[in-house]
Protein backbone atom coordinates (compact mmCIF):
# COMPACT_ATOMS: atom_id res chain seq x y z
CA UNK A 1 0.00 0.00 0.00
CA UNK A 2 1.52 3.25 -0.72
CA UNK A 3 1.36 6.42 1.58
CA UNK A 4 -2.00 8.08 1.82
CA UNK A 5 -2.72 11.55 1.22
CA UNK A 6 -6.12 12.32 3.19
CA UNK A 7 -8.90 14.21 1.73
CA UNK A 8 -10.43 16.96 3.97
CA UNK A 9 -12.92 14.57 4.78
CA UNK A 10 -10.89 12.56 6.12
CA UNK A 11 -8.74 15.16 8.00
CA UNK A 12 -11.76 16.12 9.48
CA UNK A 13 -12.30 13.00 11.27
CA UNK A 14 -9.04 12.66 12.09
CA UNK A 15 -9.10 15.87 13.69
CA UNK A 16 -11.99 15.25 15.82
CA UNK A 17 -10.47 11.91 17.13
CA UNK A 18 -7.41 13.71 17.91
CA UNK A 19 -9.29 16.41 20.09
CA UNK A 20 -10.59 13.67 21.66
CA UNK A 21 -7.33 11.94 22.45
CA UNK A 22 -6.37 15.40 23.93
CA UNK A 23 -9.11 15.75 26.02
CA UNK A 24 -8.74 11.76 26.99
CA UNK A 25 -5.04 12.05 27.84
CA UNK A 26 -5.90 15.29 29.84
CA UNK A 27 -8.07 13.76 32.15
CA UNK A 28 -6.51 10.58 32.64
CA UNK A 29 -3.25 12.17 33.52
CA UNK A 30 -5.13 13.36 36.45
CA UNK A 31 -5.90 10.27 37.66
CA UNK A 32 -2.20 9.48 37.90
CA UNK A 33 -1.01 9.56 41.70
CA UNK A 34 0.63 7.32 43.87
CA UNK A 35 -1.41 4.59 44.87
CA UNK A 36 -3.31 3.67 41.63
CA UNK A 37 -2.46 0.58 39.43
CA UNK A 38 -1.65 0.34 35.89
CA UNK A 39 -4.75 -1.60 35.76
CA UNK A 40 -7.72 0.95 36.93
CA UNK A 41 -5.16 3.82 34.76
CA UNK A 42 -6.71 1.69 31.90
CA UNK A 43 -9.61 0.52 33.05
CA UNK A 44 -10.47 4.75 33.69
CA UNK A 45 -9.11 5.41 30.31
CA UNK A 46 -11.00 2.80 28.11
CA UNK A 47 -14.34 4.01 29.88
CA UNK A 48 -13.43 7.00 28.84
CA UNK A 49 -12.71 6.59 25.22
CA UNK A 50 -16.14 4.62 24.74
CA UNK A 51 -18.10 7.51 26.38
CA UNK A 52 -16.90 9.65 23.41
CA UNK A 53 -18.35 7.32 21.12
CA UNK A 54 -14.96 6.05 19.70
CA UNK A 55 -13.28 2.40 20.30
CA UNK A 56 -9.51 2.43 21.94
CA UNK A 57 -7.43 1.28 18.73
CA UNK A 58 -4.67 -0.77 21.27
CA UNK A 59 -7.51 -3.40 22.60
CA UNK A 60 -6.95 -6.79 21.12
CA UNK A 61 -4.57 -4.83 18.40
CA UNK A 62 -1.68 -7.33 17.57
CA UNK A 63 -3.14 -9.15 20.45
CA UNK A 64 -2.62 -5.98 22.93
CA UNK A 65 -4.53 -6.85 25.75
CA UNK A 66 -5.12 -3.57 27.29
CA UNK A 67 -6.76 0.24 25.91
CA UNK A 68 -3.82 2.07 27.42
CA UNK A 69 -0.22 1.57 27.49
CA UNK A 70 1.66 2.12 30.81
CA UNK A 71 5.09 2.50 31.07
CA UNK A 72 7.13 3.45 34.37
CA UNK A 73 10.35 4.35 34.58
CA UNK A 74 12.78 2.09 33.05
CA UNK A 75 9.86 0.68 31.08
CA UNK A 76 10.26 2.62 27.45
CA UNK A 77 6.51 1.44 25.81
CA UNK A 78 4.02 -0.78 25.95
CA UNK A 79 3.95 -1.52 29.86
CA UNK A 80 0.63 -3.88 29.92
CA UNK A 81 -1.71 -2.79 32.63
CA UNK A 82 -1.49 -4.87 35.48
CA UNK A 83 -3.12 -4.37 38.97
CA UNK A 84 0.12 -5.55 41.13
CA UNK A 85 1.75 -2.99 39.24
CA UNK A 86 1.39 0.72 41.76
CA UNK A 87 2.12 4.07 40.60
CA UNK A 88 4.46 5.10 43.36
CA UNK A 89 5.63 8.98 44.24
CA UNK A 90 8.56 10.03 42.00
CA UNK A 91 7.75 7.75 39.40
CA UNK A 92 7.68 8.77 35.96
CA UNK A 93 4.37 7.65 33.79
CA UNK A 94 3.83 7.24 30.44
CA UNK A 95 0.91 6.99 28.85
CA UNK A 96 -0.05 5.80 24.91
CA UNK A 97 -3.60 5.65 23.90
CA UNK A 98 -5.30 5.75 20.18
CA UNK A 99 -8.49 6.31 19.66
CA UNK A 100 -10.64 5.42 16.55
CA UNK A 101 -13.89 7.87 15.19
CA UNK A 102 -15.65 6.89 12.63
CA UNK A 103 -13.26 4.92 10.88
CA UNK A 104 -10.24 7.15 11.38
CA UNK A 105 -7.26 6.92 14.11
CA UNK A 106 -5.70 9.16 16.49
CA UNK A 107 -2.10 8.09 18.75
CA UNK A 108 -0.59 9.89 21.25
CA UNK A 109 1.57 9.67 24.28
CA UNK A 110 2.48 11.99 27.53
CA UNK A 111 4.48 11.25 30.08
CA UNK A 112 3.48 12.76 33.71
CA UNK A 113 5.72 13.23 36.88
CA UNK A 114 4.02 12.03 40.03
CA UNK A 115 5.19 14.19 42.99
CA UNK A 116 8.72 14.77 44.01
CA UNK A 117 10.15 13.23 40.65
CA UNK A 118 14.47 13.67 40.46
CA UNK A 119 16.06 16.44 38.86
CA UNK A 120 16.92 14.26 35.84
CA UNK A 121 13.52 13.09 35.59
CA UNK A 122 12.09 16.39 35.24
CA UNK A 123 15.01 17.06 32.67
CA UNK A 124 14.24 13.92 30.79
CA UNK A 125 10.62 14.57 30.11
CA UNK A 126 10.73 17.79 28.86
CA UNK A 127 13.39 17.18 26.76
CA UNK A 128 11.54 14.41 25.25
CA UNK A 129 8.45 16.70 24.85
CA UNK A 130 10.43 19.24 23.44
CA UNK A 131 12.48 17.23 21.07
CA UNK A 132 8.40 16.44 19.33
CA UNK A 133 8.80 20.04 18.28
CA UNK A 134 12.01 20.29 17.07
CA UNK A 135 11.48 17.60 15.16
CA UNK A 136 8.03 18.65 13.48
CA UNK A 137 9.64 22.00 12.21
CA UNK A 138 11.08 19.88 9.48
CA UNK A 139 7.71 18.31 8.64
CA UNK A 140 7.34 20.43 6.11
CA UNK A 141 7.34 19.27 1.96
CA UNK A 142 10.80 19.75 0.60
CA UNK A 143 12.06 17.63 3.51
CA UNK A 144 12.08 13.79 4.19
CA UNK A 145 11.38 11.68 6.85
CA UNK A 146 15.06 11.37 8.10
CA UNK A 147 14.81 15.51 8.87
CA UNK A 148 12.27 15.09 11.61
CA UNK A 149 14.42 12.10 13.01
CA UNK A 150 17.64 13.98 12.47
CA UNK A 151 16.37 17.06 14.60
CA UNK A 152 14.96 14.85 16.96
CA UNK A 153 17.94 13.11 17.70
CA UNK A 154 20.34 15.81 17.40
CA UNK A 155 18.27 17.97 20.26
CA UNK A 156 18.22 14.68 22.80
CA UNK A 157 22.24 13.98 22.18
CA UNK A 158 22.62 17.76 23.25
CA UNK A 159 21.32 17.31 26.47
CA UNK A 160 22.84 13.81 26.76
CA UNK A 161 20.44 11.48 26.31
CA UNK A 162 19.74 8.64 23.62
CA UNK A 163 17.16 8.47 21.36
CA UNK A 164 15.58 4.29 21.11
CA UNK A 165 16.19 2.96 17.90
CA UNK A 166 14.23 -0.25 17.62
CA UNK A 167 11.23 1.85 17.92
CA UNK A 168 9.82 3.90 15.32
CA UNK A 169 6.67 6.48 14.79
CA UNK A 170 4.45 5.77 11.49
CA UNK A 171 1.54 7.04 9.32
CA UNK A 172 -1.32 6.67 10.73
CA UNK A 173 -4.98 7.50 9.24
CA UNK A 174 -7.71 4.33 8.92
CA UNK A 175 -5.02 2.09 10.34
CA UNK A 176 -3.14 2.97 13.15
CA UNK A 177 -0.09 1.61 11.56
CA UNK A 178 0.73 2.70 7.95
CA UNK A 179 3.32 3.45 5.97
CA UNK A 180 6.11 4.88 6.50
CA UNK A 181 7.80 4.33 9.75
CA UNK A 182 9.13 7.46 10.78
CA UNK A 183 12.16 7.05 13.23
CA UNK A 184 13.31 9.28 16.14
CA UNK A 185 17.24 9.34 14.37
CA UNK A 186 18.85 10.07 11.37
CA UNK A 187 18.23 6.66 9.69
CA UNK A 188 20.21 4.72 7.02
CA UNK A 189 17.67 5.44 4.53
CA UNK A 190 16.24 9.39 3.75
CA UNK A 191 12.85 8.10 3.68
CA UNK A 192 10.10 9.23 1.68
CA UNK A 193 9.67 13.08 0.68
CA UNK A 194 6.59 14.75 3.06
CA UNK A 195 3.57 15.73 1.15
CA UNK A 196 0.47 17.79 2.10
CA UNK A 197 -1.76 15.18 3.52
CA UNK A 198 0.91 12.74 4.87
CA UNK A 199 -0.82 11.89 8.48
CA UNK A 200 1.75 10.58 10.83
CA UNK A 201 2.30 10.04 14.35
CA UNK A 202 5.52 11.70 15.80
CA UNK A 203 6.81 9.83 18.79
CA UNK A 204 9.99 10.67 20.45
CA UNK A 205 11.17 7.90 22.96
CA UNK A 206 14.14 8.73 24.98
CA UNK A 207 16.33 6.69 27.30
CA UNK A 208 18.73 8.79 30.06
CA UNK A 209 21.31 6.15 29.40
CA UNK A 210 22.23 4.42 26.31
CA UNK A 211 19.55 3.75 23.41
CA UNK A 212 19.69 -0.36 24.47
CA UNK A 213 16.23 -2.24 24.86
CA UNK A 214 15.10 -5.27 25.32
CA UNK A 215 11.22 -6.97 25.49
CA UNK A 216 10.17 -8.81 28.91
CA UNK A 217 8.86 -11.77 28.92
CA UNK A 218 5.26 -10.83 28.33
CA UNK A 219 6.25 -9.88 24.21
CA UNK A 220 4.61 -6.83 24.79
CA UNK A 221 6.85 -4.40 27.60
CA UNK A 222 9.64 -2.69 26.07
CA UNK A 223 12.92 -1.46 29.05
CA UNK A 224 15.83 0.29 28.68
CA UNK A 225 18.81 -2.31 28.97
CA UNK A 226 20.63 -0.30 31.35
CA UNK A 227 17.82 0.05 33.46
CA UNK A 228 17.90 4.10 32.41
CA UNK A 229 14.73 6.25 33.02
CA UNK A 230 12.94 6.69 29.80
CA UNK A 231 9.76 8.66 28.44
CA UNK A 232 7.96 9.26 25.34
CA UNK A 233 5.85 12.09 24.20
CA UNK A 234 3.51 11.39 21.06
CA UNK A 235 1.52 13.53 18.71
CA UNK A 236 -0.41 12.76 15.82
CA UNK A 237 0.24 15.32 12.82
CA UNK A 238 -0.67 16.48 9.36
CA UNK A 239 1.74 17.55 6.70
CA UNK A 240 0.17 21.09 4.98
CA UNK A 241 1.21 23.27 2.11
CA UNK A 242 3.32 25.13 5.10
CA UNK A 243 3.18 24.42 8.99
CA UNK A 244 2.13 20.50 10.19
CA UNK A 245 -0.38 20.98 12.03
CA UNK A 246 -0.97 18.83 15.08
CA UNK A 247 -4.36 16.83 15.03
CA UNK A 248 -4.31 15.25 18.90
CA UNK A 249 -4.63 18.43 20.26
CA UNK A 250 -7.98 20.68 21.97
CA UNK A 251 -9.09 23.95 22.91
CA UNK A 252 -7.47 24.95 26.29
CA UNK A 253 -5.69 21.56 26.33
CA UNK A 254 -2.11 22.60 26.74
CA UNK A 255 0.11 20.68 24.49
CA UNK B 1 1.64 3.03 19.76
CA UNK B 2 5.32 2.76 18.78
CA UNK B 3 6.13 0.50 15.51
CA UNK B 4 8.69 -2.09 16.53
CA UNK B 5 11.85 -1.99 13.70
CA UNK B 6 12.78 -5.53 13.32
CA UNK B 7 14.16 -7.66 11.10
CA UNK B 8 12.71 -11.41 11.01
CA UNK B 9 15.38 -13.94 9.89
CA UNK B 10 15.27 -17.52 9.64
CA UNK B 11 18.33 -19.49 11.06
CA UNK B 12 19.49 -23.22 12.50
CA UNK B 13 19.93 -23.65 16.44
CA UNK B 14 23.87 -24.41 16.55
CA UNK B 15 24.19 -24.92 20.11
CA UNK B 16 21.99 -24.12 23.50
CA UNK B 17 23.57 -21.93 25.87
CA UNK B 18 23.05 -21.04 30.01
CA UNK B 19 19.96 -18.64 30.65
CA UNK B 20 17.69 -19.98 27.55
CA UNK B 21 19.84 -18.60 24.80
CA UNK B 22 21.42 -20.09 21.81
CA UNK B 23 23.91 -19.50 19.11
CA UNK B 24 21.65 -19.26 15.81
CA UNK B 25 23.16 -19.57 12.14
CA UNK B 26 21.34 -17.70 9.86
CA UNK B 27 21.36 -18.35 5.87
CA UNK B 28 23.65 -15.88 4.84
CA UNK B 29 26.18 -17.75 7.54
CA UNK B 30 26.20 -15.23 10.27
CA UNK B 31 26.01 -16.76 13.69
CA UNK B 32 23.94 -14.39 16.32
CA UNK B 33 22.94 -14.65 20.11
CA UNK B 34 19.66 -15.55 20.64
CA UNK B 35 17.13 -15.55 23.99
CA UNK B 36 14.02 -16.82 23.52
CA UNK B 37 10.92 -14.43 23.36
CA UNK B 38 7.72 -14.83 25.76
CA UNK B 39 5.59 -16.64 23.52
CA UNK B 40 8.09 -19.83 23.49
CA UNK B 41 8.31 -19.79 27.17
CA UNK B 42 5.31 -19.92 28.25
CA UNK B 43 4.24 -22.53 25.56
CA UNK B 44 6.96 -24.48 27.17
CA UNK B 45 8.38 -25.19 23.54
CA UNK B 46 11.36 -26.93 23.37
CA UNK B 47 14.40 -25.49 21.46
CA UNK B 48 17.06 -27.98 20.39
CA UNK B 49 20.13 -27.82 18.42
CA UNK B 50 19.05 -28.46 14.44
CA UNK B 51 16.21 -26.75 15.03
CA UNK B 52 15.18 -24.35 12.16
CA UNK B 53 13.68 -20.90 13.82
CA UNK B 54 12.48 -17.30 13.11
CA UNK B 55 14.36 -14.54 14.66
CA UNK B 56 13.88 -11.06 15.37
CA UNK B 57 16.90 -8.78 14.90
CA UNK B 58 17.48 -4.98 15.73
CA UNK B 59 18.84 -3.19 12.63
CA UNK B 60 20.81 -1.31 14.84
CA UNK B 61 22.71 -4.79 16.37
CA UNK B 62 22.65 -7.85 14.13
CA UNK B 63 24.49 -10.10 16.46
CA UNK B 64 21.51 -10.81 18.68
CA UNK B 65 17.45 -11.37 18.44
CA UNK B 66 14.70 -12.45 20.16
CA UNK B 67 13.66 -16.32 18.71
CA UNK B 68 9.52 -15.91 18.26
CA UNK B 69 9.25 -19.42 16.12
CA UNK B 70 10.29 -22.59 16.31
CA UNK B 71 9.37 -24.14 12.57
CA UNK B 72 7.72 -27.74 13.16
Amino acid sequence: MPITRKSQKEIELMREAGRILAIVHNELAKEVKPGITTKRIDEIGETMIRDFGCEPSFLNYCGYPGSICVSINDEVVHGIPNEKHIVRDGDIVSLDAGVIYQGYHSDAARTIMVGNVSEEARKLVEVTRQSFFEGIKYAKPGYHIIDIGRAVQEYVEKHGFSVVRDLTGHGIGKKLHEKPNVPNFADRHKGPRLKPGMTIAVEPMVNAGEYDVEWMDDDWTVVTYDGSLSAHYENTILITEGEPVILSQADGIPL
Amino acid sequence: MSKVDAIEVEGVVLEKLPNAMFRVQLENGHVVLGHISGKIRMGYIKILPGDTVKIELSPYDLTKGRIVWRNK
